[in-house]
Protein backbone atom coordinates (compact mmCIF):
# COMPACT_ATOMS: atom_id res chain seq x y z
CA UNK A 1 0.00 0.00 0.00
CA UNK A 2 0.98 3.74 -0.94
CA UNK A 3 2.25 5.91 2.34
CA UNK A 4 -0.65 8.05 1.74
CA UNK A 5 -3.25 5.39 2.09
CA UNK A 6 -2.11 4.01 4.78
CA UNK A 7 -2.23 7.22 6.83
CA UNK A 8 -5.96 7.91 5.26
CA UNK A 9 -7.05 4.35 6.89
CA UNK A 10 -5.33 5.33 10.27
CA UNK A 11 -7.25 8.51 9.97
CA UNK A 12 -10.29 6.56 9.19
CA UNK A 13 -10.53 4.63 11.94
CA UNK A 14 -9.41 6.58 14.66
CA UNK A 15 -12.29 9.15 12.97
CA UNK A 16 -14.67 5.50 13.40
CA UNK A 17 -13.30 4.96 17.10
CA UNK A 18 -14.28 8.52 17.77
CA UNK A 19 -18.08 7.87 16.65
CA UNK A 20 -18.10 4.70 18.37
CA UNK A 21 -17.27 6.44 21.84
CA UNK A 22 -19.91 8.78 20.94
CA UNK A 23 -22.72 6.85 20.42
CA UNK A 24 -21.94 4.53 23.45
CA UNK A 25 -22.33 8.12 25.48
CA UNK A 26 -25.54 8.67 23.54
CA UNK A 27 -26.86 5.42 24.33
CA UNK A 28 -26.27 5.39 27.91
CA UNK A 29 -27.61 8.98 27.68
CA UNK A 30 -31.41 8.12 27.12
CA UNK A 31 -32.05 5.39 29.64
CA UNK A 32 -35.88 4.18 30.54
CA UNK A 33 -35.58 6.40 33.31
CA UNK A 34 -37.52 9.45 34.82
CA UNK A 35 -35.80 12.18 36.68
CA UNK A 36 -38.30 14.42 38.45
CA UNK A 37 -36.82 17.56 40.58
CA UNK A 38 -39.41 18.64 42.97
CA UNK A 39 -39.35 22.30 44.42
CA UNK A 40 -42.75 23.10 45.05
CA UNK A 41 -44.30 22.05 48.53
CA UNK A 42 -47.96 22.05 47.93
CA UNK A 43 -50.21 19.50 48.09
CA UNK A 44 -51.54 19.49 44.36
CA UNK A 45 -47.85 19.97 43.21
CA UNK A 46 -46.46 16.88 45.47
CA UNK A 47 -49.67 14.74 44.21
CA UNK A 48 -48.67 15.17 40.59
CA UNK A 49 -45.32 13.98 40.86
CA UNK A 50 -45.94 11.17 42.51
CA UNK A 51 -48.69 10.35 40.20
CA UNK A 52 -46.52 10.45 36.94
CA UNK A 53 -43.75 8.32 39.34
CA UNK A 54 -46.00 6.08 40.10
CA UNK A 55 -47.57 5.47 36.08
CA UNK A 56 -43.57 4.97 35.20
CA UNK A 57 -43.08 3.10 37.88
CA UNK A 58 -46.21 0.87 36.66
CA UNK A 59 -44.54 0.20 32.99
CA UNK A 60 -41.18 -0.63 34.75
CA UNK A 61 -39.65 3.17 33.81
CA UNK A 62 -36.91 3.41 36.49
CA UNK A 63 -37.98 6.67 38.88
CA UNK A 64 -35.77 9.41 40.55
CA UNK A 65 -37.44 12.11 42.81
CA UNK A 66 -35.22 14.88 44.06
CA UNK A 67 -36.85 16.69 46.60
CA UNK A 68 -35.36 20.25 47.06
CA UNK A 69 -36.80 23.28 49.14
CA UNK A 70 -40.47 23.61 50.00
CA UNK A 71 -40.64 20.25 48.69
CA UNK A 72 -39.39 18.42 51.94
CA UNK A 73 -42.16 19.47 54.06
CA UNK A 74 -43.71 16.15 52.52
CA UNK A 75 -41.08 14.05 53.84
CA UNK A 76 -41.09 14.99 57.30
CA UNK A 77 -42.15 12.45 59.53
CA UNK A 78 -45.60 13.99 61.74
CA UNK A 79 -44.14 11.68 64.80
CA UNK A 80 -40.43 12.60 64.78
CA UNK A 81 -38.49 15.29 66.56
CA UNK A 82 -35.18 16.89 65.99
CA UNK A 83 -33.03 18.24 68.77
CA UNK A 84 -30.77 20.76 68.69
CA UNK A 85 -31.78 23.73 66.12
CA UNK A 86 -31.28 27.36 66.22
CA UNK A 87 -33.86 29.94 66.24
CA UNK A 88 -34.92 30.18 62.59
CA UNK A 89 -34.61 26.37 62.12
CA UNK A 90 -37.23 26.38 65.14
CA UNK A 91 -39.65 28.66 63.39
CA UNK A 92 -38.90 27.58 59.95
CA UNK A 93 -40.10 24.14 61.34
CA UNK A 94 -43.08 25.56 63.12
CA UNK A 95 -44.79 27.61 60.16
CA UNK A 96 -44.03 24.74 57.48
CA UNK A 97 -46.07 21.92 57.08
CA UNK A 98 -45.17 18.98 59.12
CA UNK A 99 -45.38 16.22 57.06
CA UNK A 100 -47.26 15.37 53.82
CA UNK A 101 -50.90 14.94 55.82
CA UNK A 102 -50.34 18.88 57.04
CA UNK A 103 -49.62 19.81 53.28
CA UNK A 104 -51.82 23.38 51.85
CA UNK A 105 -53.52 23.72 48.01
CA UNK A 106 -51.76 25.73 46.03
CA UNK A 107 -54.99 27.37 45.16
CA UNK A 108 -58.30 27.37 46.90
CA UNK A 109 -56.33 26.81 50.02
CA UNK A 110 -58.98 28.53 52.26
CA UNK A 111 -57.29 28.08 55.60
CA UNK A 112 -56.78 24.54 54.97
CA UNK A 113 -60.79 23.72 54.28
CA UNK A 114 -59.42 23.57 50.47
CA UNK A 115 -56.84 20.28 51.26
CA UNK A 116 -59.89 18.47 53.20
CA UNK A 117 -62.13 18.71 50.48
CA UNK A 118 -59.77 18.01 48.32
CA UNK A 119 -59.09 14.94 50.13
CA UNK A 120 -63.00 13.91 50.79
CA UNK A 121 -62.80 14.07 46.79
CA UNK A 122 -59.84 11.43 46.34
CA UNK A 123 -61.53 9.52 48.86
CA UNK A 124 -64.55 9.29 47.26
CA UNK A 125 -63.12 9.13 43.54
CA UNK A 126 -61.31 6.22 44.15
CA UNK A 127 -57.96 8.39 43.79
CA UNK A 128 -54.98 6.72 46.33
CA UNK A 129 -53.96 9.02 49.23
CA UNK A 130 -50.88 10.52 48.97
CA UNK A 131 -49.73 8.24 52.43
CA UNK A 132 -50.81 5.00 49.66
CA UNK A 133 -48.50 6.76 47.29
CA UNK A 134 -45.48 7.10 48.97
CA UNK A 135 -46.27 3.00 50.29
CA UNK A 136 -46.94 2.14 46.57
CA UNK A 137 -43.52 4.23 45.60
CA UNK A 138 -41.28 2.26 47.75
CA UNK A 139 -42.82 -1.12 46.95
CA UNK A 140 -42.19 0.00 43.00
CA UNK A 141 -37.94 1.09 44.17
CA UNK A 142 -38.85 4.93 43.29
CA UNK A 143 -35.42 6.07 44.67
CA UNK A 144 -35.92 9.34 46.23
CA UNK A 145 -33.21 11.82 47.14
CA UNK A 146 -33.31 14.78 49.59
CA UNK A 147 -30.95 17.92 48.41
CA UNK A 148 -29.19 18.15 51.80
CA UNK A 149 -28.03 21.76 50.74
CA UNK A 150 -31.60 23.09 50.54
CA UNK A 151 -32.77 20.48 53.66
CA UNK A 152 -30.18 22.54 55.61
CA UNK A 153 -31.71 25.64 54.03
CA UNK A 154 -35.01 25.02 55.38
CA UNK A 155 -33.26 23.85 59.38
CA UNK A 156 -34.79 20.32 58.54
CA UNK A 157 -32.55 17.72 60.10
CA UNK A 158 -31.99 13.79 59.03
CA UNK A 159 -33.67 12.70 61.98
CA UNK A 160 -37.12 14.38 61.06
CA UNK A 161 -37.34 12.74 57.99
CA UNK A 162 -40.17 9.69 57.06
CA UNK A 163 -38.51 6.06 56.79
CA UNK A 164 -38.39 5.23 52.98
CA UNK A 165 -36.21 2.17 51.87
CA UNK A 166 -33.09 3.93 50.52
CA UNK A 167 -33.48 7.55 51.40
CA UNK A 168 -30.45 9.30 50.83
CA UNK A 169 -28.91 12.67 50.79
CA UNK A 170 -27.08 14.16 47.80
CA UNK A 171 -26.10 17.51 45.93
CA UNK A 172 -27.16 19.04 42.42
CA UNK A 173 -24.54 17.44 40.50
CA UNK A 174 -26.05 13.58 41.50
CA UNK A 175 -29.16 15.05 40.07
CA UNK A 176 -28.04 16.26 36.97
CA UNK A 177 -25.73 13.12 36.35
CA UNK A 178 -28.73 10.96 36.70
CA UNK A 179 -31.07 13.23 34.90
CA UNK A 180 -28.59 12.91 32.30
CA UNK A 181 -29.05 9.90 32.24
CA UNK A 182 -32.97 9.71 31.73
CA UNK A 183 -35.07 9.60 28.87
CA UNK A 184 -37.31 12.06 30.54
CA UNK A 185 -36.37 14.77 33.04
CA UNK A 186 -39.08 16.66 34.47
CA UNK A 187 -39.03 19.72 37.22
CA UNK A 188 -41.85 20.51 39.32
CA UNK A 189 -42.24 23.99 40.99
CA UNK B 1 -60.36 -8.62 18.32
CA UNK B 2 -63.85 -7.79 17.55
CA UNK B 3 -66.29 -7.64 20.49
CA UNK B 4 -68.00 -10.72 19.80
CA UNK B 5 -64.38 -12.29 19.92
CA UNK B 6 -63.26 -11.10 23.33
CA UNK B 7 -66.52 -11.65 25.60
CA UNK B 8 -66.02 -15.54 24.47
CA UNK B 9 -61.95 -14.94 25.21
CA UNK B 10 -61.43 -17.44 28.18
CA UNK B 11 -59.28 -14.83 30.75
CA UNK B 12 -56.71 -16.00 33.12
CA UNK B 13 -56.88 -13.33 35.30
CA UNK B 14 -59.33 -10.77 35.98
CA UNK B 15 -58.10 -7.48 37.63
CA UNK B 16 -60.91 -5.64 39.05
CA UNK B 17 -59.85 -1.90 39.32
CA UNK B 18 -63.48 -0.18 39.36
CA UNK B 19 -62.95 0.84 42.92
CA UNK B 20 -59.50 2.98 42.00
CA UNK B 21 -58.66 5.63 40.01
CA UNK B 22 -55.27 6.46 37.90
CA UNK B 23 -52.72 5.31 38.61
CA UNK B 24 -54.45 2.70 40.70
CA UNK B 25 -55.70 -0.30 37.95
CA UNK B 26 -51.96 0.14 36.21
CA UNK B 27 -50.51 -0.46 39.50
CA UNK B 28 -52.85 -3.51 39.83
CA UNK B 29 -52.05 -4.34 35.97
CA UNK B 30 -48.97 -4.53 36.56
CA UNK B 31 -49.19 -6.26 39.86
CA UNK B 32 -51.48 -9.05 38.14
CA UNK B 33 -49.73 -9.52 34.66
CA UNK B 34 -46.95 -11.15 37.28
CA UNK B 35 -49.20 -13.93 38.42
CA UNK B 36 -49.57 -14.97 35.14
CA UNK B 37 -47.72 -17.17 32.01
CA UNK B 38 -46.66 -15.79 29.37
CA UNK B 39 -49.94 -16.37 26.33
CA UNK B 40 -52.34 -16.14 29.07
CA UNK B 41 -55.48 -13.49 28.75
CA UNK B 42 -55.85 -10.82 31.66
CA UNK B 43 -58.83 -8.64 31.69
CA UNK B 44 -59.11 -5.38 33.61
CA UNK B 45 -62.33 -3.92 34.52
CA UNK B 46 -61.80 -0.14 35.14
CA UNK B 47 -64.48 2.44 35.61
CA UNK B 48 -62.57 5.64 33.79
CA UNK B 49 -61.94 6.52 30.56
CA UNK B 50 -58.12 7.31 31.36
CA UNK B 51 -57.33 3.60 31.60
CA UNK B 52 -58.59 2.42 28.78
CA UNK B 53 -56.86 4.60 26.54
CA UNK B 54 -53.62 4.19 28.98
CA UNK B 55 -53.98 0.25 29.15
CA UNK B 56 -52.62 -0.27 25.00
CA UNK B 57 -50.03 2.26 25.64
CA UNK B 58 -49.00 0.18 28.53
CA UNK B 59 -48.75 -3.02 26.51
CA UNK B 60 -46.55 -1.28 23.94
CA UNK B 61 -44.26 -0.52 26.37
CA UNK B 62 -44.50 -3.89 28.14
CA UNK B 63 -44.57 -5.58 25.16
CA UNK B 64 -47.83 -7.40 25.74
CA UNK B 65 -50.38 -7.92 22.84
CA UNK B 66 -53.61 -5.52 23.68
CA UNK B 67 -56.62 -7.46 21.98
CA UNK B 68 -59.46 -4.41 22.73
CA UNK B 69 -61.82 -3.44 24.88
CA UNK B 70 -65.37 -3.95 25.40
CA UNK B 71 -67.90 -0.93 27.04
CA UNK B 72 -70.48 -2.28 29.32
CA UNK B 73 -72.85 0.05 31.63
CA UNK B 74 -70.36 2.04 33.80
CA UNK B 75 -67.63 0.84 33.30
CA UNK B 76 -64.99 -1.04 30.46
CA UNK B 77 -63.78 -4.73 30.10
CA UNK B 78 -60.06 -4.00 28.61
CA UNK B 79 -58.32 -7.74 27.26
CA UNK B 80 -54.48 -8.38 26.37
CA UNK B 81 -52.65 -11.21 26.26
CA UNK B 82 -48.91 -11.54 28.65
CA UNK B 83 -45.82 -11.93 26.24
Amino acid sequence: MQPELTSEVKDLRSEIDTLKAKIERLEGSRQDQLSIALIAGDLDKILAAMIIALAAAAQDTKVKLFFSFWSLSALRDRKKKAKGKDFISKMFGIMLPKGKSKLKLSNMNMAGIGPLMIKGLMKKQGVMSLEKMFQEAAELGIEITICEMSMNLMGFKKEEMIDYPGLRYAGAVTFIAEANESATQLFIS
Amino acid sequence: MTPEELKNVSVTKSVDARGTACPGPLLEAKKAIGTIKVGDIMEVLSADEGTRVDIPKWCTKQGHEYLGAIEESGYYKIYLRKK
